[in-house]
């Protein structure tokens, strides 16, 4: 250890330092949580006051619960994030595996075409998708936002992805070959399970936004079967009136999800099985 | 019967020629060695073989069958590979066993060629371990096991030691030559170290730029180097080659004498300033500026007190030199 690291003061200057990052990104979700558990004139009066017993009030919740069929919201969007992460990765890494282990004619054209998708934002070509879902009957099904989201998060996937397939060992995947592997089993049991932190980081970036979007649902899918969690939310924000109970308790609770899948990812993140492979 | 036979085999990467008409052939049990510098072909031809890369055109012929269009697993070989690629998610067991059962093995005879493999190379007290819980000593014998229980036709080394230290690569020399003994099976070993060649090897190709330049055993080639390449590669400290014109002969030539061949003293033919001294114990090496290029290597046997900067004189037996063309030809 370098003696920097040994300082105290440099130890307290950096605890300092990442301590009050971690209360500037947690105040908003804070400063949510407690307004969702008072009323609303307790929210108006004293923004930043936890709820006591006088102010403490589940009314949002009970509105969230009254209206609409919230866990059916719940349930699309968990529906319509899992799946559209699994196709990412899934197609993503095989992708990757491709431009990244096979030489073919017009590998790197490929390699290309496929990550610029990163530079042209999906919602330009919202009026097309539109039509497209039209005419193949996909308006108003969770298929239609899976498919949308899987397209929008492949570009990035392919592109992370083969960066780190390329440093998984050729020798590695030979002696596969040589032990009469088929390609797909050595696809899926060597080079997937060491690629995984990878695999990890992706899922977390294409995760937040899927969840958070608000636009393809309101265009692609706004029936009320097919409502995702954000979508469901609007409802209490009117143009005049907003319920900022119901806004709030909503919003905390589709916290939840996200967070449980984070720690799932995170996980995976941080083990390294790749320890003793080669070398 | 012949292990392995390559005729014409040539192979490139686009425009870039690695191997230019290889024709070679290994006889039953026999240990070939391919050594050359980096960059020579000699990693690519084993995979050829193997069948990780196609060769472009030429034919590979294993136990007398062209293999050409086989894949790998089908070819019955087995490889070893320097950075051991054992499967991490695998127990010692797991690995070796994986191909056997990817075969469709009966379990018991799986079983049965672990435990023989694992008593030949005393694995046994780590098969249930994972590779990371394996020393690099004992991970390049695992990777060797995995090899040994397929019982292939042709074991194929690629540089299996350069990953170990210098002890251990010993001792792993020595572990392979007697596994070589007793599975008395054909095995091709691909290596750039020249003392891991002279050890092993029963016939050794020495390999620049794509092309064999000899084949024959390690005393063939040390004795009889057919070309200026093969006699600077084999041996060590490698041959000293001295423009001929040092010794009054026609310019443009050049002699080689091998450093254990040159005897120091006072009188000799070449002159020249001692610049360097290496003293081994069993033996002492003299670095002597004599005019050429690169300084005269001589290889006394014993200890020797020499300072540099001392003039000293090189003799040497005419009988034991090498003369060689300009253009690297034995002469």
């Amino acid at each position: 250890m370098n003696k920097a690291r040994r300082n105290p003061f440099n130890i307290a200057a950096m605890h300092g330092a990442l301590i009050v990052y971690t209360l500037i990104a947690l105040f908003p979700v804070f400063v949510i949580l407690i307004n969702s558990f008072k009323t609303r004139k307790a929210i108006f009066r004293e923004p930043l006051s936890l709820p006591d017993a006088e102010s403490f009030s589940m009314i949002g919740y009970q509105t969230v619960m009254k209206q609409g069929d919230f866990f059916l919201y719940f349930q699309n969007s968990m529906i319509v994030t899992v799946a559209s992460l699994f196709f990412i990765l899934l197609f993503g890494a095989m992708a990757a595996f491709a431009l990244s282990e096979y030489r073919f004619r017009g590998n790197t054209l490929m390699g290309l075409y496929l990550a610029l998708g990163i530079m042209i934002p999906i919602r330009i070509g919202t009026v097309a998708i539109l039509e497209m879902m039209v005419a193949t009957g996909l308006v108003n099904t969770l298929w239609a936002l899976i498919l949308v989201y899987t397209a929008q998060g492949l570009p990035l996937a392919v592109f992370i992805l083969s960066e780190f397939m390329r440093q998984v060992s050729d020798d590695l995947k030979n002696a596969g070959r040589i032990d009469g592997l088929s390609e797909y089993t050595i696809f899926f049991r060597l080079v997937l399970p060491l690629v995984r932190p990878a695999m990890a980081t992706v899922a977390v970036f294409n995760m937040i936004p899927i969840w958070n979007d608000l636009w393809f649902p309101l265009i692609l899918a706004p029936a009320e079967e097919t409502k995702t969690l954000t979508l469901g939310s609007q409802v209490f924000i009117g143009q005049f009136v907003t319920d900022w109970n119901a806004v709030l308790s909503a919003l905390s609770m589709a916290i939840l999800p996200v967070m449980v899948l984070y720690v799932i990812f995170s996980r995976q993140l941080i083990r390294g099985i790749t320890s003793g492979a080669v070398k | 019967m012949t292990a392995l036979k390559l005729t014409n085999v040539c192979k490139s990467f686009g425009q870039v020629e690695v191997l230019k008409n290889i024709d070679l052939t290994v006889e039953e049990s026999e240990f070939v060695v391919f050594v050359g510098p980096s960059g020579c072909g000699k990693s690519t031809l084993l995979r050829v073989i193997a069948g990780l890369e196609d060769a472009t055109s030429g034919t590979v012929e294993i136990d007398g069958e062209t293999v050409n269009e086989t894949p790998p697993a089908m070819r019955g070989i087995a490889m070893v590979f320097q950075s051991y690629a054992l499967y991490p998610h695998l127990t010692v067991k797991g690995n070796m066993a994986l191909g056997l059962k990817q075969a469709g093995h009966p379990k018991d005879e799986i079983e049965r060629r672990i435990a023989e493999a694992s008593r030949m190379l005393s694995l046994e007290p780590y098969l249930e371990r994972r590779p990371a819980e394996l020393s690099g000593g004992q991970r390049q014998r695992v990777a060797i096991g995995r090899a040994i229980v397929r019982n292939p036709k042709l074991f194929l080394f690629d540089e299996p030691l350069s990953n170990l230290d210098a002890a251990l690569r010993m001792n792993t020399r020595v572990e392979i030559a007697n596994l070589h003994r007793q599975l008395s099976a054909s095995m091709i070993y691909v290596t750039h170290d020249q003392t891991e060649a002279m050890t092993l090897a029963d016939k050794i190709a020495v390999l620049r730029d794509g092309r064999v330049e000899q084949v024959g055993s390690p005393m063939e080639l040390y004795n009889n180097p057919a070309n200026r390449f093969v006699a600077e590669f084999i041996g060590s400290p490698s041959m000293n080659l001295v423009p001929a014109e040092l010794i009054g002969r026609s310019a443009g030539e050049f002699v080689g004498i091998r450093p254990e061949y040159a005897r120091l003293g006072e009188a000799g033919d070449l002159k020249g300033t001692v610049v360097h001294v290496e003293k081994l114990g069993g033996d002492t090496n003299v670095l002597i500026d004599i005019g050429a290029d690169k300084p005269f290597t001589a290889r006394a046997f014993g200890q020797y007190e020499i300072e540099p900067g001392a003039q000293i004189g090189i003799d040497y037996d005419p009988a034991k030199c090498f003369s060689f063309g300009s253009d690297g030809a034995r002469l």
